[in-house]
């Protein structure tokens, strides 16, 4: 029964494992036993990403040993994993969109009668995967898997995994997308695979989850294990400090004075954008950083994209330094002096195969008349040097950069054309510890000069280092506003709305 | 940068690093060069292989013959990688070029005083067929490589509606002379032929469009990454329209060019699309955008011609060229997919 | 999904939720609405101006000038799929059409060598085809337009003419009947039926969707998308093989222009993309395919009936590929909302 002790299915032992020289896990060891949930925490950074990628396959350790149902194993790929019986399910799902729910499981091993697809046994066979999980009536092996929900394609993607056999399934933050019911439904799903001996490992920040289904967590920070506990002897005061009792080896520039934060630049009443924000109201002063706080999916992102005209507000009223305004898209921001790092800097940020030099001055170059070659007399080396790029000739291709100084391309597209609104999303992301501090440094100077500044962060430490007012968001709208230095606590209160965690504070 | 936000010392002293120390002049020949340089030792082998098989070739008329026949290719080429370096494509162009020599035969008919009225008529559907490509691409979102086509028959609809199969009307001296006409009495080298002067002047200012303009920037930062160009307050849409009006605008030209150099026929502009295409590849650039020299893509359209002009030379059958110029295609884009692999 | 049964529906309503979902997915639906609608039209304006639409004879040519364009159209689908495409059929359909009819030289005897010898070369213009796609990286686009210019300069180096001639037993295959249904109908429905078959019911076919949807996943998944892509180039070069052939044997000699007149490479595309299949692959199917060459032939047709100038039937076929194309890119654009 799964509350008995018994021996572990898969054992990770002294895991390794650094990117281009920076650690990323330092002698991390972790098991899990049949029948058992291990909840894996810790915030995002932590290494619990990498982790599991190596025991998926996906990334080879430079130490340590993973021992399988007692045989050390190691995986070159995915598919080996898999076939010795764990799976993992990523955030992004690897579905195909225009193939049915059958034919998904079933990729690259196809029940066959010679040539043949047997698509007779395969549906069966998905049937039969389905029952098991409850939801034959819901989801048909037949269907497109374009056809179904997030919530449902997540389900296909447990069925993927069950059909290998699974031992041992890996979850990365399941619930980051789901409605409060659709949770629901997953843990009566995990559960049910508890009962039937699968070992899972259920990776999350969102404690009252880890409450709900898990039998041990491990906390991870900064690459090492911090501890491995029973969660019925746990509370989620021990936790949070776990998981965010650190030394301050991180410096952060000083807040600003009050006298140094002037009028509103930007300010939202009502905005909404059906779906996804309501009932937002916010504002962002000359001078200051606004910090923006929440879990995964509760809108932070899309609070971005809907003031930078991406995807824009639908309801509500933006004015930008007193005047009303519509910012119906990123063409338009621009032009009003907008700036926006978004958390994703291969994707949206940077054009890869151009120079330094020309991905700096896009955003200007936008500005500009047409037929001009406009960096308006800016000097870019002169800019880029004052952002500590370096290491890299203005005519580099930025796709040859660290991620660091890839961010400072960035920002350095947005200071060339001297934006006065600046929406960082997850500024310092996949940045070493080095170039961080030098991002936060710019980004104090940048609201010292008169910008008004944004920021969302889902590092606690970088939002309560950084901002001069954090607003949290929960469920799209705004749970509540916390003055500077406020406790993590706090703000974990107000993105979950759980008690348990504010009687930490 | 005004005493606004940026952190940046004001520019002065330090302008020496500013946009405008690209490095000396030769130093950015030198950096082009590297960049691109195979096409040009290419092209240049070439030119002396056909030297040495017939010295006439090293003529001043005759090697600028060579350029008079080159230039409607290599215009077309360059209002290609427009296109090309965008991430699109366009393969209505060599309808449109005959679209362009067949009606004007039909509205000038041999009356000196219409050839300025009907080349500015011309013009103005090239335009118009660039901007329904364009439009039909960015807002319909129909796949450039589809909606070009859909114009190529269109267009050829339009052809067989103008002439019936058999063109009718004729073009008048004045109209041929773009692409047959030649400057006389020039010094050192005699004659000099108006297209190679066409072609300088398309040449040079599509290179400064491309290269020296917030337009051509943003294009190739278009094709590179749209969405992260897009963010940036670029109309990405827009600029890619413009693309496709620039391409047709240079089957316009290549059109007249090839009225007066080849004269009328319902075939005459069949098949410049994908030798332009092929030119552009040759000229290093990447399907799907994002890189891409005028100067090289030129070079890469004379190398074409090159080619031609020595198998012919050599005794090769006309058709055989074909299959050297496919193989070279081919051997050009794994030459440089296998480079940009290596080039980690 | 806590309680499936209350939040979904059971039963009758979850198969019938099913159904239509499994319709919707099938793209190839609407294109034959509007088939329906163009052949409706097209009978109505030939009627009204006093043609003859819909007789047997005139349905019948129709569906004779479809063999061609539709057998070849079906190998495209599949490199369609794959996410890859062929510029070079026009060309292998002239290749065939004359080797073939050089071989046979009229004698009934060499009809297999013929047959046999054209085949094997269509494998080998898609084995070059798909190995330089996928081991030299070559752009398809590229890759093909080359290779196809490679065949063009080796057939109009050879030959500018008639050459060889077909067996007289080998016109069945162009001009046979089986009762009323023309043996080159039932060529084409057999080769439909065969991609069809091998898209739906083989390993093969199921991992051409699923490379041209996601390469990585399918890679990731197992699957060889380096011979998947390498298999595709070679279905689609043997239906251009087949097209030649029946077009051979139609003509009853082989001649170099055999191919490029019909442009047959940017039509096949251009039937593939109206029936609904994406251009970048993974989603689509051969029935959406037929139903493209069905709405050409009769665009074709109807305007011959008409003895309209042929120059409206160029602008409404290119204006109905382009609207086609639109109104799928419209939808999807809806669907991804």
């Amino acid at each position: 029964m799964p509350d008995q002790p018994v021996g572990p299915i898969l054992e990770m032992r002294g895991i390794t494992k650094g990117f281009f020289g920076v650690p990323v896990l330092q002698d991390v060891d972790i098991d899990v036993r049949p029948g058992e949930v291990h909840a894996i925490l810790g915030e995002n950074g932590a290494g619990k990403s990498t982790l599991m990628k190596i025991l998926a396959g996906a990334h080879q350790p430079d130490a340590g040993t993973m021992v399988l149902d007692g045989q050390e194993v190691r995986f070159g790929h995915p598919i080996e994993a898999q076939n010795a019986g764990v799976s993992i399910i990523y955030q992004e799902f690897t579905l195909l969109r225009d193939r049915t729910v059958a034919q998904n499981i079933y990729l690259g091993r196809e029940p066959h009668r010679g040539p043949f697809v047997d698509t007779a046994a395969m549906e069966r066979a998905t049937d039969e995967l389905l029952r098991s999980l409850n939801v034959e009536a819901a989801i048909r092996p037949n269907r497109a898997v374009r056809s179904l929900s997030i919530a449902q394609q997540q389900t296909v993607e447990i069925a993927k995994a069950l059909s290998f056999k699974s031992k041992v399934l890996v979850m990365d933050e399941p619930t980051a997308a789901l409605s409060p019911r659709e949770v629901a439904a997953l843990f009566d799903l995990v559960r049910l695979l508890r009962e039937r001996g699968v070992a899972i490992l259920y990776i999350s920040h969102r404690l009252r989850e880890i409450f709900d289904i898990a039998q041990r967590v491990t906390v991870l920070k900064d690459g090492r294990r911090v501890g491995t506990l029973d969660v019925a002897a746990t509370t989620s005061r021990d936790l949070v400090k776990m998981m965010v009792g650190r030394d301050l080896d991180h410096y952060f520039p000083p807040h600003a004075a009050p006298a140094d934060v002037g009028e509103a630049r930007l300010a939202v009443r009502g905005g909404g954008v059906s779906g996804l924000l309501h009932d937002i109201h916010i504002e962002v002063r000359r001078g200051e950083i606004l910090g923006i706080g929440g879990l995964a999916g509760s809108g932070r992102t899309e609070l971005a994209q809907a003031l930078f005209g991406v995807r824009p507000f639908d309801q509500g009223e933006v004015e930008v330094d007193g005047k009303s305004v519509r910012v119906r898209s990123a063409r338009q921001a621009v032009r009003r002096r907008m700036g926006f790092v978004t958390e994703d800097r291969k994707i949206e940020g940077l054009v890869l195969p151009l120079s330094v030099r020309n991905n700096s001055l896009l955003a200007l170059r936008s500005l500009g008349s047409f037929l001009r070659r406009g960096s308006g007399g800016i000097p870019v080396a002169e800019l880029l040097r004052t952002l500590e790029l370096r290491g890299a000739g203005l005519e580099r291709e930025v796709r040859f950069l660290s991620g660091g100084n890839q961010q400072k391309v960035v920002l350095a597209k947005w200071l060339a054309c001297e934006a006065q609104i600046l929406i960082f999303d997850e500024p310092t992301r996949g940045i070493d510890v080095g170039a961080k501090a030098g991002i936060h440094d710019l980004m104090r100077q940048l609201a010292r000069n008169g910008a008004a500044i944004l920021m969302i962060s889902s590092e606690l430490p970088e939002l309560i280092g950084m901002s001069d007012r954090i607003i949290v968001l929960r469920n799209g709208t705004v749970a509540g506003e916390l003055p500077a230095g406020s406790a993590e606590s706090d703000i974990m209160f107000l993105a979950t709305g759980e008690q348990d965690v504010a009687g930490a504070a | 940068m005004s005493g606004g936000v940026a952190p940046v010392a004001p520019a002065g002293p330090s302008a020496a690093f500013s946009e405008d120390s690209e490095g000396t002049l030769g130093g950015r020949l030198w950096r082009g060069l590297r960049g691109a340089g195979p096409i040009f030792i290419v092209l240049a082998v070439l030119l002396v292989l056909i030297v040495l098989k017939n010295p006439n070739f090293a003529k001043p008329t005759v090697f600028l013959g060579f350029f008079k026949a080159a230039a409607p290719l290599a215009i077309l080429a360059a209002g290609q990688l427009f296109v090309i370096v965008a991430g699109e494509i366009d393969l209505s162009v060599g309808s449109l070029i005959t679209v362009v020599v067949t009606s004007s035969a039909l509205m000038i008919a041999g009356k000196a005083g219409m050839t300025l009225p009907v080349i500015g008529v011309v013009f103005v559907i090239g335009i118009v067929v660039g901007l329904v490509n364009g439009v039909v691409t960015t807002r319909l979102g129909v796949p450039s490589f589809i909606a070009t086509l859909g114009m190529l028959l269109v267009l050829s609809g339009g052809i067989f509606y103008l002439t019936g199969g058999a063109p009718r009307g004729s073009l008048t001296p004045e109209f041929r002379m773009f692409g047959r006409g030649n400057i006389d009495h020039v010094p050192l080298i005699g004659q000099l032929p108006i297209s190679v002067v066409i072609l300088l002047v398309v040449g040079i200012v599509a290179w400064w469009l491309l290269h020296r303009t917030n337009f051509g920037q943003a294009l190739i930062a278009t094709g590179g990454n749209a969405r992260a160009t897009e963010l940036a307050g670029i109309d990405v849409k827009f600029v890619r329209t413009m693309a496709f009006v620039l391409s047709a605008i240079s089957g316009v030209i290549a059109g007249i060019l090839l009225g007066g150099f080849a004269g009328v026929s319902a075939q005459v502009g069949q098949g410049f699309e994908f030798q332009a295409i092929s030119a552009v590849v040759l000229g290093g650039a990447v399907l799907g955008g994002g890189r891409g020299s005028i100067p090289t893509t030129i070079a890469g359209a004379l190398t074409l011609q090159a080619l031609f002009t020595l198998l012919n030379l050599y005794g090769f059958p006309g058709p055989l060229r074909e299959v050297v110029q496919g193989v070279i295609i081919i051997g050009a884009v794994a030459f440089a997919s296998f480079r940009l692999r290596g080039a980690r | 999904m806590t309680a499936p049964q209350a939040v979904m529906p059971s039963g009758l309503g979850a198969r019938l939720t099913s159904l239509r979902s499994s319709v919707a997915a099938n793209n190839a639906a609407p294109i034959y609405l509007v088939l329906l609608v163009v052949f409706l039209v097209a009978w109505l304006v030939v009627s009204i101006a006093g043609g003859h639409f819909l007789t047997l004879d005139n349905l019948t040519s129709m569906l004779v000038r479809s063999v061609a364009l539709g057998i070849v159209a079906a190998g495209q689908t599949v490199v369609i799929l794959a996410g890859s495409l062929d510029l070079s059929v026009a060309y292998l359909i002239s290749v065939s059409a004359l080797v073939s009819s050089l071989i046979m030289n009229g004698d009934p005897n060499r009809m297999v060598p013929g047959v046999l010898a054209v085949l094997g070369i269509g494998v080998l213009v898609g084995l070059t085809n798909g190995v330089i796609v996928t081991k030299l990286r070559v752009n398809a686009f590229i890759a093909t337009l080359g290779v196809g210019l490679i065949l063009r300069g080796l057939l109009n180096a050879g030959f500018d003419n008639f050459a060889g001639k077909v067996a007289p037993q080998f016109e069945v295959f162009g001009y046979g009947s089986i009762g009323p249904l023309p043996v080159s109908v039932i060529v084409l429905a057999v080769a439909m039926l065969g991609v069809w078959f091998l898209l739906r019911s083989t390993r093969f076919g199921h991992h051409v969707y699923a490379v041209g949807g996601n390469e990585e996943t399918a890679r990731l998944s197992g699957v060889r998308s380096h011979r998947v892509i390498i298999g595709a180039h070679i279905v689609c070069s043997v239906t251009a093989v087949l097209t030649g052939l029946f077009l051979v044997a139609r003509i009853r000699a082989g001649a170099p222009w055999i191919g490029p007149d019909g442009g047959y490479d940017l039509e096949s595309i251009a039937a593939v993309v109206v029936g609904g299949t994406a251009l970048a692959g993974g989603r689509g199917g051969v029935w959406g395919t037929l139903a493209g060459v069905l709405i050409l032939a009769i665009i074709d047709n109807a305007f011959n009936a008409l003895q309209f100038n042929s120059f409206v039937k160029d602008v409404v076929r290119g204006v109905i590929i382009v609207a086609a194309v639109a109104i799928y890119a419209q939808r999807e654009r809806r669907a991804g909302r």
